[in-house]
């Protein structure tokens, strides 16, 4: 069966396509990497299966039907991640928090949804973390704690936007191995998107490539190649092994580290001005 | 002390006025909306001097103003109710009004005067009957949209995705903020709302970091302050509201500066390795 099924589908965002005509299909239990330059629509094409973006044209089918928002079968983790300078709510409310948190009234939770906070803390490695408070845990660890919640509730379908960024490469190993355990256990889908490939290269059944609102889904040998990405990329891209990892190059410079070192200033900036509204 | 009727009802409307501050302010101190609900004090003044000068009663003027400016806050969208500036002009603005209106009901200074740092020696008994009906509208009202609004203040983002319709739990919160700041006008006045709606949420969530435990501790702050700021007044003669910002501010800088235990675990890279090592 396929789960996210997109048939000349057409998303744009203002006056600006970041998706034109692309038709692809992910399968149950598939371990999807989503790369691709910034701004190629790889948070977007999240959005749009989450429900909260809809389709300019084309069909875009996730479970079989049009995607609705608070799909309780899906799993998020999102890239902007607001984290309020003096946040000292502890772990566990915080993921408790995520708990049917779109219904009305006094959040309590049910001892079931306890026990099962707790036993998706100690899958990510983060029983300590259910005390802490937020504002005292690392990068790693507030990423270990959204991990966590976006494994509660049994989803069929994982969307993780850059669950990498800010950790350091031995701790994105255990991250992309633990989720695909996971994953392959209960027969889940799995999209990641990453800034390098070779965050993912291990875990990947196939890779979704976006750019130039264009999308390729394959292998890594089928699209990872110079002609298919040099489409994607708009620019003359070479692609080199070595050492078992793969390198994108365009005129001998990394695209992709570029873009990372990019994001990663772009996101201080985001929180800097979180910062002055305190 | 109790002896004396208007001790007795300055204690309870005190108190009615301090636990709603105290409950609601912790979500707008979690949310940093501080500002929003010094604003909301200030648009209040207006309302309540309007009132007068057509003949009613201030706190449904109060009411009735910071209500419309909080939900017109929530509406103009998540990013501008944060925004400084634009608080910062209307909040300007509000008070012009409030002149204007004095302007034209000259008879009015020592009712500025209260309104300006309140007067909860003056509270009667029909005041307090308003004040429990307005808290337990409060109250039932952030009670209806807690689950979402604490998803929503924690996590925006994975909140709108889950179908948290976000502008909506903005506004109806800040309509909440506007009818606390309304009641804890009668107690401590428009100037110093801050001390019972910022200063016990804000040094409650540094000392508790479970969102039950933080929102009673709050609570608890928040009358504590008001209680002991009333009987620190009644002895030292000193206005009562001074007494309870003094307190406000006493126990939040207390905690602020106090040394933070250091927390078991928190270990650099060593802890970081042995607990992610994958298979």
């Amino acid at each position: 069966m396929n789960v996210i099924e997109l048939d000349r589908v057409t998303i744009a965002i203002g006056a600006r396509n970041v998706l034109a005509e692309a038709s692809f299909a992910i399968q149950r239990g598939e371990f999807i990497g989503v790369l691709g330059p910034n701004g190629a629509g790889k948070t977007t094409l999240m959005r749009a299966i989450l429900g909260l973006i809809p389709p300019n044209a084309g069909a875009l089918r996730v479970f079989g039907r049009p995607p609705r928002r608070g799909d309780a079968a899906i799993g998020y983790l999102p890239q902007v991640r607001t984290v309020l300078p003096d946040m000292r709510v502890c772990g566990f409310d915080f993921i408790a928090s995520s708990v049917n948190g779109d219904r009305w009234g006094v959040p309590w939770i049910t001892r079931a949804d306890r026990k099962m906070i707790d036993a998706m803390l100690a899958a990510v490695g983060g029983r300590d973390l259910a005390k802490r408070p937020l504002a005292e845990m690392s990068g790693g660890e507030r990423q270990r704690l959204l991990l966590a919640q976006a494994l509660f509730g049994e989803p069929r379908l994982l969307l993780l936007d850059e669950p990498l960024i800010g950790l350091d490469y031995r701790y994105q190993e255990a991250v992309i191995d633990l989720v695909r355990r996971f994953a392959r256990e209960r027969g889940i889908t799995v999209l990641v998107s990453a800034h390098e490939i070779n965050q993912l290269i291990g875990a990947l059944d196939r890779v979704l490539y976006l750019g130039n609102v264009h999308a390729a889904l394959g292998t890594v040998a089928e699209v990872v190649t110079a002609p298919v990405l040099s489409r994607l990329y708009g620019a003359d891209i070479n692609v080199v092994h070595a050492n078992g990892q793969i390198f994108v190059l365009s005129r001998g410079r990394n695209v992709e580290h570029a873009d990372h070192l990019h994001d990663e200033d772009h996101d201080h900036n985001h929180r800097h001005e979180r910062h002055r509204h305190a | 002390m109790l002896d004396y009727d208007f001790m007795r009802n300055a204690f309870a409307a005190a108190g009615i006025a301090a636990v709603v501050s105290g409950l609601v302010g912790y979500f707008l101190v979690l949310r940093a909306q501080t500002f929003a609900g010094h604003a909301l004090g200030h648009i209040g003044f207006a309302g309540a001097t309007g009132a007068v000068l057509v003949g009613m009663a201030p706190i449904w003027g109060l009411v009735g103003f910071t209500v419309l400016a909080g939900v017109g806050m929530g509406l103009l969208g998540e990013r501008i109710s944060g925004r400084d500036v634009a608080v910062g002009v209307v909040l300007a603005l509000a008070l012009g009004f409030g002149i204007l209106f004095l302007h034209y009901y000259t008879a009015f200074a020592t009712q500025v005067t209260t309104l300006l740092f309140g007067n909860v020696l003056a509270v009667d008994r029909s005041m307090i009957a308003t004040l429990v009906e307005l808290g337990a509208v409060t109250l039932a009202g952030l009670a209806a949209i807690m689950r979402p609004l604490i998803f929503a203040s924690l996590q925006p983002e994975l909140a709108e995705a889950k179908g948290v319709p976000l502008r909506f739990v903005s506004t109806a919160f800040l309509a909440i903020v506007a009818l606390a700041v309304a009641q804890s006008v009668e107690i401590v006045g428009i100037l110093l709302v801050f001390s019972l709606m910022v200063g016990p949420p804000a040094a409650a969530q540094r000392l508790a970091s479970g969102l039950w435990s933080a929102m009673a501790l709050s609570a608890g702050l928040a009358l504590a302050e008001a209680w002991l700021g009333i009987a620190v007044a009644y002895y030292t003669d000193w206005p009562v509201s001074f007494c309870i910002a003094a307190l406000s501010a006493a126990g939040y800088f207390a905690v602020h500066f106090m040394p933070r235990r250091s927390r078991p675990g928190a270990g650099g890279l060593a802890e970081e390795e042995r607990t992610v090592s994958p298979s």
